[in-house]
């Protein structure tokens, strides 16, 4: 029996041969904490009485959910973290200024590799699969863990393969793609196992939209969702001084499930209130006619280029309608500044956008754009949840940034056709 | 060990944003995240003094979506002493063997009505329904799992181990 990525990512670093179900102890090259669950972790390392972290190199520290600190509570949590990157000779801090959102951020500055194992302290963390490395959402205890032995446990996960055909069309890209997975699977048809990309459709999407889609193989349940390292991760790996060897999936190895999609049949995917798995055609939605008040295009999982370039393209030239407030989120200082050079940012601001710094902020209600009772948002972020992004009497729509755009221009969910 | 206490009944795909809402995640102190604890599935939950030594029992995928350990420690800090569910989403089962907070799963919750009495047997396997006299069995953890929770959660683990490896 041959090997799936997972098997074969995780049985490099542990030294021999690992197995579906087998539960092991690995030392792991990134773990990665925030600024609501950096505390924990350091709370529960000081209560060792340690004096010091077990490999200061391992440990990345972003704070970007309520930053720039919303409140004073918020920046006691920051400066905690501070502090403590400080004592521990922790390079891999990143302040207000270098910062980005975590999952937008370490890919690009060539932190994650190919090849890794990374746990975070936040379900996200999935993000990296689409490099090709073993990454996955732990809680904050697990990352002190690490801060104390450099290790963390996994149970090597069954793996549903998803097989690939096809090249997407028009108004089509990786959150479509993974709306319609999870809206296949179900919000727990993925708990506790892995989803690997295989196939030849996978040569057909890029990058970012690469990210997108393993960002959100959490919202399937699943533990991470991996790519083959293939030519498209060689050339992202490289323009970071990083080489990466292809890897891919044996043949013969042993999946637990199996899905196909032709990324041909793909229509643009709305996900309705209140999960992420309500996903419907873009046609169906916009029959509805739902009034929307609020357009939020960024996140962890569409806040890179291709995804402001895509927003861009249906906002230039056009205004956004007047019964709508639009919040576009650059993921890190470098798209943001990507972003000004290739006039994205221009053309924004003259649709009557409000350009943000990195902040994870509006995604999970938190600050820089909460809804209030009855309100309702289409969005490019990945939770759908009641009261996520504000008031439990308001609602999220979940969507691609060209389908988040093209709606801040009617007022209403529609499609990026009919402009 | 036996757990004994009143039931809480809650439904599909509780998210840990009800569990404990981002507007509070300003704080990571146990005793206040206690006051907040399930406030978006059911305000007000957190506040409530008949919840001490309680029972929370839920359907599929309970602590679904965001990693955030403050949605078990909200939960352990309220004062609940054990959530039932058919099954528990990947992360918030790993935050609870790690923090110690006690999880069963089982096929079949419908035996459980709002404001039962029930008892737990872990060493036994066995749920007992005192209203009704019906009884349940589940499953033991897994063998890695119930190390960590001998240690008291992942951190005694962990200390023990780096201990070992110095001796």
């Amino acid at each position: 029996m041959g090997m799936t990525l997972t098997e074969k990512i995780l049985s490099d670093k542990y030294g021999r041969e690992v197995k579906q179900g087998e539960y092991i102890l690995l030392e792991v090259d990134i773990a990665l904490a925030n600024d609501i669950t950096a505390p924990i972790a350091i709370e529960e390392f000081y209560k060792t009485r340690l004096s010091k972290v077990y490999n200061p190199d391992q440990i990345v520290l972003v704070p970007d959910h309520f930053v720039p600190n919303k409140d004073i509570r918020s920046a006691m949590q920051v400066k905690m973290i501070r502090e403590f990157a400080k004592e521990q000779g922790i390079e891999k801090f990143f302040e207000l200024g270098t910062m980005g959102i975590e999952h937008v951020l370490l890919p690009e500055q060539g932190i994650v590799k190919s090849g890794d194992v990374v746990v975070g302290a936040d379900s996200h963390t999935c993000t990296y699969g689409a490099l090709g490395a073993f990454s996955t959402g732990v809680g904050s205890t697990d990352i002190a863990g690490v801060y104390i032995m450099g290790k963390a446990w996994f149970k090597v996960p069954e793996v549903i393969d998803v097989y690939v055909e096809g090249k997407f069309g028009k108004y089509v890209s990786g959150k479509d793609f993974v709306l319609k997975l999870i809206s296949t699977l179900g919000v727990s048809g993925a708990n506790y196992k892995a989803m690997e990309f295989r196939g030849p459709g996978i040569k057909n999407i890029s990058m970012d939209s690469r990210f997108t889609i393993s960002n959100m193989a959490i919202e399937a349940g699943g533990k991470t969702g991996i790519f083959p390292v293939d030519e498209i991760t060689q050339t992202y790996e490289e323009e970071r001084g990083i080489i990466a060897e292809q890897l891919s999936a044996d043949d013969d190895a042993y999946y637990i499930k199996q899905i196909e999609l032709k990324l041909g049949d793909l229509e643009p995917q709305v996900a309705i209130p209140f999960l992420p798995s309500n996903s419907k055609d873009i046609s169906e939605i916009e029959k509805r006619r739902v009034r929307i008040d609020q357009v939020v295009i960024g996140s962890c999982t569409n806040g890179r280029m291709e995804d402001l370039r895509a927003a861009a393209s249906i906002l230039k030239g056009k205004k956004i309608d007047k019964n709508v407030r639009c919040i576009i989120i650059p993921g890190s200082q470098q798209v943001y500044k990507e972003a000004v050079k290739e006039g994205l940012v221009d053309i924004f601001v003259d649709a009557n956008c409000a350009v943000s710094t990195p902040t994870c902020g509006p995604c999970l209600g938190g600050h820089m754009g909460v809804l209030a009772d009855g309100e309702v948002a289409i969005s490019t972020t990945n939770r759908n949840f009641v009261g996520r992004m504000g008031h439990t009497g308001s609602k999220v729509y979940l969507s691609s940034p060209v389908v988040a755009a093209a709606s801040g221009i009617k007022g209403y969910i529609s499609s990026p056709e009919n402009l | 060990m036996e757990i004994k206490g009143k039931v809480f009944v809650f439904g599909n795909d509780v998210n840990t944003d009800e569990i404990i809402p981002a507007r509070y995640l300003y704080t990571h102190n146990p005793q206040e995240l206690a006051k907040y604890c399930m406030e978006d599935a059911r305000p007000g939950f957190g506040k409530r003094d008949d919840i001490k030594g309680g029972i929370i029992v839920a359907g599929e995928n309970f602590g679904c979506g965001s990693s955030r350990e403050h949605a078990p420690i909200s939960i352990k800090a309220a004062g609940i002493s054990c959530v039932i569910a058919k099954s528990f989403a990947r992360i918030f089962l790993r935050n609870c063997i790690n923090i110690g907070l006690p999880i069963v799963e089982v096929k079949d919750t419908a035996i459980f009505k709002e404001g039962d009495i029930i008892s737990i047997d872990f060493n036994k396997g066995i749920i007992i329904n005192e209203n009704t006299g019906k009884r349940l069995e589940f499953g033991s953890y897994p063998d890695f799992m119930k190390e960590i929770i001998s240690h008291g959660g992942w951190i005694n683990y962990a200390k023990n181990l780096i201990k070992g490896e110095k001796e």
